[in-house]
C-alpha cells in the first residue's frame, strides 16, 4: 500500500494550514491578498463539486458557471429588489414585520425593504436543486455524453438570459448585494475590517465540504459511483440504481456551485454576467483536470491555486487561453492530472533510496513484477 | 416450484432473431447449463434473465413474481446475480473494493448519512469491508484484497467476478463462460468452486463450453441453436441426443480433439 497519512491528521494539517496563513500575510505585508484567496476558496468549492460529478461517476458537466450563476444572481436579485414597491400588496403587511424580510438602505442612501440574506440562500439553492433535476434526469437516464451536451446547451441559455433580462441588471451585472449576517456573529462581506474574518468563513465551507465529499468518496455511495464510471453496465447487474446515482451526484454538485455562488455575491457585494459565461465553465472543467479529476486533495489544491494566480492577474489579458491550454495539454499529455505522475516520480525517487524490498504499490504482491501492471489502469479524462 | 420460469422469451437485435420464443425452467437448487454453438444467444438469453435486454415479448418469473421488465439493478436486489463472459471488473478499484461493491444492494446508507458519518454507516462500512474479505477468502484470493484488479491474471479475475456476484448474495446465480480463458487446473478448481457454491443454496444457470466440465456438474442441459431451443434433458440424454450431436456437439468433440 502507499504510504499515506490518516485522513484525520491530513484535514488538520490542513486546517492548521489554513490557519497560520493570515498571519503569514501579515508578516509579509500582503493582507491584501486575502481578498482573492478568499474568492478562490469560494471557487474552489465549484470545483470540488465537479470532481465528484467527473471524477467519481465519470460524467461530464459543462453548466457549473450557470449553476454558480444561478445562485449568485437569485440572491443578488432576491436582496437588492425592493418589496416596498408593491405597496398594494395584502401580503406586504405580514411579510414586513417578518424575519424573512431586511430594511436597509440602497447603494443612494434611499430606504428599501429587501428579502433576508438567508430567504435568498435557501431561494437559491431551491432553484439550483429543480434546475440541476430537470437537466440531470433526461440525460443522465442514458448512457453517454448526454450530460455534456445537456449543459452545454443549458449554461448558454442562462447566459443569454442574464444578459437579455432586465432585473439580472444585464450586462452590467447585479451591484449592492447587502452583506449577509451568518449568525453566531459572522458576516459574509467584502470589507475590509472582516477580511481576516471573510477568509475564515470561505476556508472554513471549503474544508467542511471537503470532509463531507472526503466521506462520501469512501463510502458504499463513492464506490458505487466509481463502478458506474468504470463500467456502467456491470455496476447496474451488481445491484446499483446507476440512473438514480448519476442524478444524485450532479445534483449535489451543482448545489455546491449554487452555494458557492451565494457566498461569493455577498463576499464581492455584485455579480456579473461573465460567471454564466461558457468559458468559465469549461475553466471550471480545465482546473478539475488541473488537479487529477478523482483527488479531491489535488482538485481543491490546484483550483485555489490557478484561481488565485488568475485572481492576482498573472496571466494578464491570456487568462482565459491559459485555461484552454491547460485543459488541451492535460488531456493529450497527463490525462490523469498532473499531480499523479509527479507523486509517483517523487514515490519512485524516495524508493530508490530505499533497500529494495517493500517499495511501491506493488509490494503487496510479491509473485507479480512491475511489468504486470496494466496499462488500462491509467485514469481515463473522459470516459 | 421452480426457481426462475423463462416463458416464450422472444430478442432480436435488427432483423437477427437472437433468442426465438424460448421456455424452461430452473428448479432450486439445480445446476442448469445452457449450451450451444457461438452465437446460439447463450449471452443474450443471459442478459435478459438478468435485465440489460428487455425481451420483446414473453415472461420471466423468479421465486414467486415476475421480473419481466425489471431494470439489472433490481433483479440483482431481488437475487439474481452473474458473471460476465468478458471479466469486467472495476479496474480502478482494488480486488477488495471491487468485491465490496457486491454488498450495494444489501446495504443501505446513502449520500447524506455517508457524508456526515451518521451513527451506524461507519459499522455498516466495517461489515461490508468483513464480508467482502469472506467473499475473498471463499474463492482463495484473499491475499490479492490490496491488488489493483487491473493487475490480476486472466483467471484471478474471474475468481474475483465470482466473489463479486456471490457478495450480492444472490438464490441464483448466473456464469457466462466462466471456464474460458483456463488452464487445465484451473478449470479443475473452478468445477470445485462451483459445487461449492451450490452446496451453500446457491441456484446455479451455467453456459459453459467446456463438455467435460458441463457433463460433470449439470443436473439439467439446456442446447441452443440459432436462437432457439433445440433439446432440454440430463447430462446422458443430452449426450445420446441426434439432433445435438449432430449440430453441436459433434463439432465440439472434433474441434475437442483437434486442440
Ligand atoms: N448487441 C448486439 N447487437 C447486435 N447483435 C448482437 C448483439 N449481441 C449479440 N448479437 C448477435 O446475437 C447472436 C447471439 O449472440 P450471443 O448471445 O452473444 O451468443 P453466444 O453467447 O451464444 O455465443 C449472435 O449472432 C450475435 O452476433
Ligand atoms: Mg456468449
Amino acid at each position: 500500500m502507499k504510504p499515506r497519512l490518516k485522513p484525520g491528521l491530513s484535514f488538520t494539517l490542513l486546517a492548521a494550514a489554513l490557519i497560520v496563513v493570515p498571519w503569514i500575510l501579515r508578516w509579509a505585508d500582503m493582507e491584501y491578498c486575502l481578498t482573492q484567496l478568499t474568492m478562490s476558496l469560494y471557487y474552489a468549492i465549484v470545483v470540488l463539486g465537479l470532481c465528484l460529478v467527473m471524477g467519481y461517476a465519470g460524467q461530464v458537466s459543462l453548466g457549473h458557471g450557470a449553476f454558480f450563476a444561478i445562485g449568485g444572481y437569485t440572491s443578488a436579485v432576491l436582496t437588492t429588489c425592493d418589496v416596498s414597491k408593491w405597496q398594494t400588496a395584502a401580503w406586504l403587511g405580514w411579510i414586513k414585520q417578518s424575519p424573512f424580510c431586511m430594511a436597509r438602505e440602497d447603494l443612494f442612501g434611499n430606504p428599501i425593504l429587501t428579502l433576508s440574506p438567508w430567504v435568498a440562500f435557501f431561494a437559491a439553492m431551491a432553484l439550483a436543486f429543480v434546475v440541476a433535476n430537470l437537466i440531470g434526469y433526461p440525460a443522465l437516464r442514458l448512457r453517454g455524453h448526454y450530460l455534456a451536451m445537456a449543459t452545454l446547451g443549458f449554461g448558454m441559455i442562462v447566459n443569454k438570459v442574464i444578459l437579455g433580462t432586465a432585473f439580472t441588471g444585464a450586462a452590467d451585472g447585479i451591484n449592492g448585494v447587502p452583506e449577509w449576517n451568518l449568525g453566531l456573529g459572522l458576516t459574509v462581506s467584502g470589507k475590509r475590517a472582516l477580511r481576516i474574518e471573510n477568509y475564515f468563513i470561505a476556508s472554513g465551507l471549503l474544508l467542511l465540504l471537503l470532509v463531507l465529499l472526503h466521506n462520501l468518496v469512501r463510502s458504499r455511495v463513492g464506490r458505487a459511483l466509481q463502478a458506474i464510471h468504470d463500467r456502467e453496465t456491470a455496476a447496474n447487474a451488481m445491484g446499483i440504481n446507476t440512473a438514480l446515482y448519476k442524478l444524485k451526484a450532479f445534483v449535489l454538485s451543482a448545489l455546491m456551485a449554487a452555494m458557492a455562488g451565494v457566498f461569493l455575491t455577498h463576499y464581492t457585494a455584485g455579480i456579473g454576467p461573465s460567471e454564466a459565461g461558457a468559458l468559465k465553465s469549461v475553466r471550471y472543467v480545465a482546473l478539475a483536470a488541473a488537479g487529477g479529476m478523482s483527488s479531491l486533495w489535488g482538485v481543491t489544491g490546484m483550483s485555489t491555486l490557478l484561481n488565485y494566480m488568475s485572481l492576482r492577474g498573472l496571466f494578464g489579458s491570456y487568462d482565459n487561453a491559459v485555461f484552454g491550454l491547460l485543459l488541451i495539454g492535460i488531456v493529450s499529455l497527463a490525462p490523469e492530472g498532473p499531480l499523479k505522475p509527479l507523486a509517483r516520480l517523487l514515490r519512485r525517487f524516495v524508493g530508490a533510496c530505499r533497500p529494495p524490498n517493500a517499495v511501491g504499490p506493488d509490494a503487496a504482491r510479491p509473485d507479480n513484477g512491475p511489468a504486470r501492471r496494466a496499462s488500462d489502469q491509467t485514469q481515463c479524462l473522459f470516459p | 416450484m421452480a426457481l426462475l420460469e423463462i416463458d416464450n422469451v422472444r430478442h432480436s437485435f435488427g432483423g437477427l432473431v437472437a433468442i426465438d420464443r424460448v421456455s424452461f425452467e430452473v428448479a432450486p437448487g439445480q445446476i442448469k447449463s445452457v449450451i450451444g454453438p457461438n452465437g446460439a444467444g447463450k449471452t443474450t438469453l443471459f442478459n435478459i434473465v438478468c435485465g440489460l435486454l428487455r425481451p420483446e415479448s414473453g415472461s420471466i418469473r423468479f421465486g414467486d413474481r415476475s421480473i419481466t421488465g425489471f431494470k439489472p439493478y433490481q433483479i440483482a436486489r431481488a437475487g439474481v446475480s452473474r458473471t460476465f463472459q468478458n471479466p469486467s471488473l472495476f479496474l480502478q478499484m482494488n480486488v477488495l473494493e471491487n468485491v465490496m461493491v457486491g454488498r450495494h444492494c444489501r446495504t443501505r446508507w446513502e449520500f447524506l448519512g455517508c457524508g456526515v458519518r451518521w451513527p451506524g454507516q461507519p459499522k455498516e462500512e466495517a461489515a461490508i469491508r468483513e464480508a467482502a474479505q469472506t467473499q475473498l477468502e471463499y474463492v482463495g484470493l484473499a491475499h490479492l484484497a490490496e491488488c489493483p484488479a487491473g493487475a490480476l491474471a486472466f483467471g484471478e479475475r474471474r475468481m474475483v467476478e465470482l466473489a463479486r456476484a456471490l457478495a450480492t448474495e444472490p438464490q441464483l446465480l448466473l456464469l457466462d463462460e466462466p471456464g474460458s480463458g483456463l488452464n487445465t487446473r484451473e478449470k479443475a478448481d473452478l468445477g470445485r468452486m462451483i459445487r461449492r457454491v451450490r452446496e451453500r443454496g446457491v441456484t446455479i444457470l451455467l453456459v459453459e463450453h467446456d463438455m467435460t466440465l458441463v457433463m460433470d456438474l449439470s443436473d439439467a442441459i439446456l442446447v441452443l441453436h440459432n436462437g432457439a431451443r433445440i433439446a432440454e434433458g440430463t447430462p446422458s440424454e443430452i449426450q445420446n441426443d441426434d439432433k445435438v450431436v449432430r449440430v453441436y456437439l459433434g463439432g465440439e468433440m472434433n474441434h475437442v480433439a483437434a486442440s
